[in-house]
């Protein structure tokens, strides 16, 4: 495959270029964080970010979903039966996703597409969509990628790598499908040697940057039920306010509601994402609640990420590293903290 | 691709009140197109997400057997929004049915062994359709004994009455009907919580499978009963229930431990849970 150049002008116009054969989501600065957005002519996209305040997972798993339609009225000969919302699946890319952001989605596929069932939408939309990455040169302090199996150029997950070389982008394409998108956009010159050695320097170097880390060996081989009672959950859980800012801006949460909304004679069925910080989240009708008390919601969301998903899968721990839920928790609950608890954890 | 999501529209062909306090209906359902019957094809144990446009889905044991053909059998209590809404609907009406999902009873396992069958209030839901599974002619050989107790607070609270009595008349399952009390004179079965109704009644754990589904509180205290009597938790198969959605394991609700409840579940051993954190 071919590795390419391009001035950041270049790489902006030839996106630009192509926005009609794909819907182009970039990175656009607001006052104090970045998001991603839809590229239009007026766009103008900004690259000097640590990360997105919110990962791209909402373009694969919307925060919310239409599932089906309905008609309610009782004149229309299929009325109560539920179909299926028309959707269009227009090929999209996403430019400028973080390494993390992009593992964080292969962690998340295995719940959605697995040897049982595929939900449809997730699986047709990840195939719709091609992560252009964007290496990342100046991780931040809270980032601990390297010690969960990824990295600041780590290409799991992505179809195109680019690399940020102050005035230039290399442009590395990494699958079939990126491959094919770079030619779409024409343009670029190839890299020569040079260019690709200080790329690989420089990734070398930023992956000593990435100085935080948690433990995770000792994991799999604890006893579920033993750290289920660990002694460690009501101090863990003591600060937490349940504000569920962990659960949505994490790149591998993926816990849904499904929900019908009528308005007159029309109904939907649509699915939310969903928080198991709430309490709501496991209320039954009888009243009954298996997790009603906080320091239950806050142990499941860690032993979810760092206990059934490393049982349920043997592919490492249900976490990319992105750091995001430690620096919003408003009182400063880390996950490095909690790992390192469960993984020391001796009966 | 298969949507799993995507309810099969079926019609209300009939409705049965069963309880005295009326919150107890069962549904028999027809499918809309007869081709969804064949890929809604289930054991018993398993259950459906029954759905209703403009209210939502219900996750519902399947009463109904596979051997009995051309309807499904749903027997729903009165709680919240959606079952409330479904109490009020009519014969005719028109609704959906996801699945069937979950697994089922160990039913290999079950072969070849006698069966003991316990269950209260309105948890007998599944234990109808296994009973009415196993006593159908072709079926019956393939397990030893059948028991079954089968308790309520009052007569009137017991569902199934007009085949309770007929399965009485039976001698190839052995019925212990009970209720916690009662003022009816007429009353010819037993008086008694099913715990202690099963350590009269069942005598030994030789060769034997025990079901159990029933309230918290009644299985707290039948499984020291079937302990004693000697029956490993291996043995000892519970239903569960837990809030679902999705039913399928993917929306991420109703887990214990690494356990999905819709989809790993909902039967599973006491040996099993034995492992597993103790939050359901
Ligand atoms: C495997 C399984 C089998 C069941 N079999 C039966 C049965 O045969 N007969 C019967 O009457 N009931 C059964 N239930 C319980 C039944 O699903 C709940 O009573 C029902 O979902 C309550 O819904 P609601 O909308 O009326 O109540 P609300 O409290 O308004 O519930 C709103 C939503 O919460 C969820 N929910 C609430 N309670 C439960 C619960 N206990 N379990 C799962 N989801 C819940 C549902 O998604 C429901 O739509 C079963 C539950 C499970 C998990
Ligand atoms: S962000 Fe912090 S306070 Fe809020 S729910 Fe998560 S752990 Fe609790
Ligand atoms: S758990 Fe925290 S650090 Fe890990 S992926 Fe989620 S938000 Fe990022
Ligand atoms: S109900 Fe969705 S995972 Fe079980």
């Amino acid at each position: 495959m071919v590795t390419k150049i391009f001035t950041k002008e270049e790489w902006v116009r030839a996106l630009k270029g192509a926005k009609d054969d794909y819907r182009i989501y970039l990175p656009v600065k607001h006052k104090d964080f970045h998001a991603f957005e839809l590229l239009s002519d007026e766009t103008a996209p900004d690259f000097e970010f640590q990360n997105t305040r919110l990962s791209p997972k909402s373009l694969i798993f919307p925060q919310s979903e239409r599932m089906f339609e309905y008609s309610l009225d009782e004149k229309d000969g299929e009325a109560h039966i539920v179909k299926e919302t028309p959707k269009d699946f227009y090929p999209q890319a996403v430019v400028g996703i973080r390494p993390c952001d992009a593992h964080a989605l292969q962690l998340v596929n295995v719940n959605f597409d697995n040897p049982q069932y595929k939900d449809p939408w997730w699986v047709k939309r990840l195939e719709s969509t091609i992560l252009v990455g964007l290496g990342c040169n100046e991780p931040c302090s809270t980032c601990f990628c390297t010690s969960v199996g990824g990295g600041p150029f780590s290409e799991r997950g992505l179809d195109v790598i680019l690399h940020d070389l102050e005035d230039v982008f290399l442009v590395k394409p990494i699958t079939q499908k990126g491959e094919t998108f770079i030619n779409k956009l024409g343009q670029g010159r190839m890299a020569d040697d040079t260019l690709s050695d200080k790329a690989e320097a420089k990734a070398r170097s930023s992956l000593e940057k990435v100085t935080s880390s948690i433990p995770t060996g000792k994991l799999r081989d604890k006893v579920v039920t033993e750290l289920f009672e660990a002694p460690f959950w009501e101090e863990v859980a003591f600060a937490c306010i349940n504000c569920g800012t962990c659960t949505y801006l994490c790149p591998t949460c993926w816990c849904f509601d499904i929900q019908d909304e009528v308005l007159g004679k029309e109904g939907d069925r649509i699915r939310n994402w969903d928080s198991c910080m709430s309490p709501l989240f496991t209320l039954e009708g009888s009243g009954h609640n298996p997790r009603s008390e906080k320091c239950q919601r806050v142990r499941q969301r860690f032993m979810h990420k760092l206990k059934y998903y490393v049982d349920k899968y043997e592919d490492g721990v249900q976490c990319s590293g992105c750091g995001r839920c430690v620096r919003y928790c408003p009182v400063n609950i880390d996950i490095r903290h909690v790992a390192k608890l469960m993984n020391d954890f001796a009966q | 691709m298969e949507n799993p999501y995507l309810p099969y529209p079926v019609r209300i062909d009939e409705i049965t009140t069963e309880t005295e306090d009326k919150n107890l209906k069962t549904f028999k359902l027809v499918f809309i197109n007869p081709e969804d019957e064949e890929k809604f094809s289930y054991i018993p144990g398993q259950f459906a997400e029954l759905s209703v446009a403009g209210k939502g889905e219900v996750p519902i044991g399947i009463a109904s057997s596979p051997t009995e053909k051309g309807y499904l059998k749903f027997t729903i209590n009165r709680v919240g929004l959606v079952t409330k809404h479904l109490h009020n609907m009519k014969e005719g009406d028109v609704m959906g049915i996801r699945g069937p999902l979950g697994n089922s009873y160990p039913w290999d396992e079950m072969e070849g062994k006698n069966v003991v069958i316990i269950g209260g209030g309105f948890a007998f839901t599944t234990l109808r359709s296994s009973i009415v599974y196993m006593i159908q002619p072709e079926n019956r050989k393939k397990f030893k004994d059948i028991s079954v107790v089968y308790g309520a607070r009052t007569p009137g609270l017991l569902l199934y009455r007009y085949e309770l009595d007929q399965w009485e008349q039976r001698d190839d399952i052995k019925m212990h009907i009970t209720v916690d009390g009662t003022d009816d004179p007429d009353w010819k079965y037993n008086v008694g919580f099913v715990p202690t109704v099963t350590e009269q009644k069942i005598t030994s754990a030789e060769n034997a499978i025990a079901l159990v589904c029933g309230p918290p509180i009644m299985i707290k205290f039948t499984q020291p009963v079937l302990e004693k009597l000697g029956f490993p938790s291996e043995r000892i198969i519970l239903s569960l229930e837990m809030r679902m959605k999705c039913g399928i394991g993917i929306c991420g609700r109703c887990n214990i431990g690494d356990q999905y409840v819709c989809k790993d579940g909902p039967v599973f051993s006491l040996a099993q849970l034995k492992e597993l954190p103790n939050e359901y």
